[in-house]
């Protein structure tokens, strides 16, 4: 156990190499100059921009500015962005903004998708199962922005039951609708997922043989269908992951939400490169680190799954 | 009202305890399914009558409705089946009448059930202790974690799984099959229930484990006085297991009664057919024959003629006697000298599957390869068709070492040695159909032309005695017995001089098996076919194997002619294989 987790770490090295390399490549190769930008409008006296450009290292060829980086990194420093702000101090700032939209999210995501998918795999091909297939079509077929903006003019402007954007702070009832507008991407796949599975699980023999025992519907459907369906769904649930990070870009976008993703839309637009690199490193880590966990997790859920080594 | 109830339960209790009333009465019972063509009856009229204390066998082939019937009883019919008619009463309770939550009440703890198959029948997520814990819990037998965990740890020891108390926090994979069968017993029998239905209880398991696991049923059951209903397809394991039998056939019972009297003077024509067709009983029938007293071998021979010429397994026993005289002299077909397969575990190093494995096999004769799961004969088959490398060893087919041939030369050494699997679900492409799922080996050797191929594919089938109008026709379409005879008709289909059949007629029925292995004697009468057989039913062996080679833990541990190994067997695993086999006891003479 405790070496398929230093094997699973060690492995995470090249994946954060190669990423951050790609990354900090793409930002590099975009077009325009990123001070002369940083000044819109006007022009930049000369001097000013060769400061800048020795101060943020933009004098230097590609991968000596690449190397510099690393080795920042390395000694725990992520370099400041344009507006002279620490980037570790912007990403302690907006990642527990993101994380708990993720959480929530993830929250509605399991609740109800699991819930629907629970119900209609019970009562296969009936009312419920056919307006729930129907719905997640809606919702599969529908880009992110779409569910957002209709979101937002519903349940916020018309009905007013939220705020349109989320304000100061991001306190846990502005960021609800957000998080519902993120789960309705991966809403679909969930209920089709479970769905398929609570089919198949309940097929099986041992099923049976729990009602042949004495056993109530009620204590069979959670601990002997339910709880083996899951295992599939929750393995999804981590790679679907990366899906929730990208919803969150363009939700936060919408909503106003200070998070990881409006901060690197930004950056991007202005070329930061450091920023750019650090915030998405870390998302990287956070996708690894959620994979690796959901791995242990599903040894959890399914007791023949052991590592070995 | 509830009291009310009660007291007319009582009052029928006491009447069956003076022997009036039956404790399971099933009257004139049909279950139907529904399908895209209408209902289809899958049990239609039975009726079975069991009185408390006694065991009754419910015989028959798969669709026969005898599964069906038993899950009627406990309501828990698959998928669109639904009882149409007929009443099941027990101890005077019609349970067909009995609401969804009088029927939890009466699962587990007034009728508890054994299921067939012990790999899929227990949770994998789940240990065993709470599995067995939970049903203790929903019958009421005790309260309290303690109490609870005692009466699971009892019920598992009684089951005979001794060292119980350890293994309680262990999941199913870590157990074996018997160990899991014995779990599924100790749960039926958890709430001490007045019936238990046992279906097909042992038959996913090795004869020596099945004989263990029901020697423990039968008395345990004895023991607490419990009603057995039996489920099984193998008539000799129904006649020595159970005191009444009932023999079903296409959802109807055909014939009951004392078990005894059934396999001795069975009188539908269906049942003689299948008192013939038993290996397990024909077999020590051939043997009657030939040595015991003159009386009793008359009455054998009766019970063959009853069988009409539908399956004749003394003659084909006869005739396969010459052409073992012929073939003694002959070249063999298959040498293997010391051959060895190690297999190398992750963590914890290597396990001889194949030990130092030598045996020959003539031209033109069957050797059987017999053993238990586990004791490397698949692995020796695997080698043998090379689709498994030796770590050593030699390997000879027709005069050619197996170890030097590569490319095309192993291409055309495959067509002359040819294998049919153990399922004939899995060994056919669901994709294909029956006429280019025959052809195919044809196509992939290059072997004539289309309308050769076409006339070569209507001539197998006619072979394996199956109409020609099933060319056109899908694997999903036919039975399995139909669909082992394509796999027979493919694997002949280039005129191999070698067959190697690996548990060809395992999952078969008794009477299919028996059409399959009269086909094969037949195939090889006529084609001089070589065959390696792989099995761990010995009883199949008797009948179709002229040399024997029984294996354990990758060695051959006695190797001799089947006559030899059957009637003066050498080694004690050789004996316990035979007296595992069911119904060997049973005299079929008066």
């Amino acid at each position: 156990m405790a070496g398929y987790i230093v094997r699973r770490v060690l492995q995470a090295i090249p994946v954060l190499l190669g990423t951050t390399f790609l990354i900090y490549f793409m930002v590099f190769a975009l077009p325009g100059d990123p001070v002369v930008a940083l000044f819109g409008e006007k022009t930049p006296p000369p001097q000013v921009v060769e400061q800048l450009r020795e101060r943020y290292n933009l004098d230097k060829p590609f991968i000596v500015q690449y190397l510099i980086f690393l080795g920042n990194i390395f000694r725990g420093d992520l370099g400041v962005s344009f507006s002279g702000q620490p980037v570790a101090d912007i990403l302690a700032q907006t990642f527990p903004v993101t994380l708990r939209l993720a959480a929530l999210s993830t929250f509605f995501l399991m609740v109800g998708g699991i819930g629907v998918g629970l119900i209609s795999g019970l009562r296969k091909g009936g009312v419920f199962d056919a307006s729930a297939l129907v719905v997640s079509l809606i919702f599969i077929s529908l880009p992110i922005f779409v569910v957002a903006f209709v979101a937002q003019y519903v349940f916020a402007i018309q009905l007013g039951w939220f705020r349109t954007t989320v304000g100061v702070g991001a306190p846990w009832q502005d960021l609800i609708l957000p998080a519902l507008v993120l789960a309705t991407a991966s809403f679909a796949q969930i209920v089709r997922l479970t769905r398929a599975s609570v089919i198949e699980t309940e097929g099986q023999d041992f099923v049976r043989t729990a009602a042949s025992k004495g056993l109530s519907r009620n204590r069979i459907v959670p601990v002997h269908i339910l709880r083996n369906s899951l295992i599939p769904v929750v393995t999804y649930l981590a790679v679907d992951f990366g899906t929730l990070m990208v919803g969150a870009v363009v939700t936060e976008g919408i909503f106003n939400v200070p998070g990881v993703g409006r901060t690197v839309y930004q950056a991007i637009i202005r070329g930061e490169n450091p920023t750019v690199v650090a915030f998405v490193t870390v998302m990287v880590l956070i996708y690894l680190v959620v994979n690796l966990l959901i791995d242990l997790l599903y040894a959890v859920l399914d007791p023949r799954i052991r590592y070995a080594k | 009202m509830t009291e009310i109830v009660n007291g007319t339960n009582m009052q029928q209790r006491t009447a069956v305890d003076v022997g009036e009333r039956p404790l399971l009465e099933i009257k004139d019972l049909e279950v139907g399914f529904t399908t895209q063509d209408g209902v289809v009856k899958a049990v239609d009229g039975v009726n079975i009558t069991l009185y408390r204390g006694q065991s009754l066998a419910i015989v028959g082939e798969s669709g026969s409705g005898k599964s069906t019937t038993a899950h009627a009883i406990i309501n828990l019919l698959p998928g669109t089946g639904h009882i149409s008619g007929g009443q099941i009463l027990l101890d005077g309770q019609d349970l067909t009448k009995a609401s969804k939550h009088d029927m939890e009440a009466i699962r587990g703890r007034k009728i508890g059930f054994v299921p067939q198959d012990p790999m899929s029948n227990l949770n994998p997520v789940w240990s065993i202790g709470f599995q067995v814990e939970e049903a203790i819990k929903a019958n009421g037998i005790a309260t309290g974690r303690k109490e609870v965990k005692k009466r699971a740890i009892e019920v598992l020891k009684q089951a005979g799984l001794q060292d119980a108390d350890r293994r309680l926090k262990q999941f199913p994979h870590q157990f074996s099959g018997g160990m899991r069968q014995r779990v599924l017993i100790g749960m039926g029998l958890a709430a001490d229930p007045q019936l238990l239905i046992a279906d097909e209880p042992t038959s996913a398991l090795d004869v020596t484990v099945q004989r263990v696991i029901l020697d423990h049923l039968e008395s345990l059951t004895r023991e607490l006085g419990t009603t057995l209903l039996f489920i099984t397809h193998d008539l000799g394991l129904a006649a020595e297991r159970a005191e009444q039998l009932v023999v079903m056939y296409k959802g109807k019972v055909v014939e009951s009664g004392p078990s005894v009297e059934i396999l001795q003077n069975p009188q539908h024509p269906y049942t003689q057919r299948l008192v013939a067709a038993a290996p397990s009983l024909a077999s020590r029938r051939i043997q009657a024959s030939g040595s015991i007293a003159a009386a009793e071998s008359s009455m054998a021979e009766d019970a063959a003629h009853a069988a009409g010429d539908t399956i004749d397994l003394i003659a084909t026993a006869e005739a396969r006697a010459e052409v073992l005289e012929a073939a003694a002299s002959a070249p063999p077909a298959i040498v293997v000298e010391h051959l060895t397969k190690v297999f190398k575990i992750r963590g914890s190093g290597e396990f001889t599957a194949v030990d130092q494995v030598s045996f020959q096999i003539p031209k033109g004769t069957t050797m059987a390869l017999v053993g238990e799961s586990g004791s490397g004969k698949s692995t020796v088959a695997k080698m043998l068709l090379k689709l498994e490398d030796t770590t050593s060893g030699k390997i000879v087919v027709g005069g050619i070492d197996l170890a030097s041939v590569t490319g095309k030369e192993l291409f055309h050494l495959r067509s002359r040695m040819q294998p049919v699997f153990q399922d004939p679900y899995g060994s056919l492409n669901p994709l294909r159909n029956i006429g280019n799922t025959i052809a195919e080996p044809l196509h992939t050797h290059k072997v004539g032309t289309n309308a050769s191929r076409r006339e070569r594919v209507f001539e197998l089938l006619e072979q394996v005695s199956l109409p020609k109008s099933l060319v056109s026709r899908y694997p999903n379409e036919l039975s399995g017995g139909q669909r082992q005879r394509i796999a027979i008709a493919r694997a002949l289909a280039l005129k191999p001089e070698i067959v190697v059949l690996d548990e060809a007629v395992s999952a078969l029925d008794v009477l299919v098996q028996a059409q399959i292995l009269r086909l094969l004697a037949d195939l090889q009468a006529e084609l001089g076919l070589t065959y390696l057989f792989i099995t761990h039913d010995l009883a199949v062996v008797r009948v179709i194997a002229d040399h024997v080679c029984v294996m354990q833990n990758g060695r051959i541990v006695e190797a001799a002619t089947t006559d030899e190994v059957f009637d003066n067997p050498r080694e004690q695993y050789t004996r316990d294989l035979l007296a595992a086999i069911p119904g060997a006891g049973i005299e079929l003479g008066a």
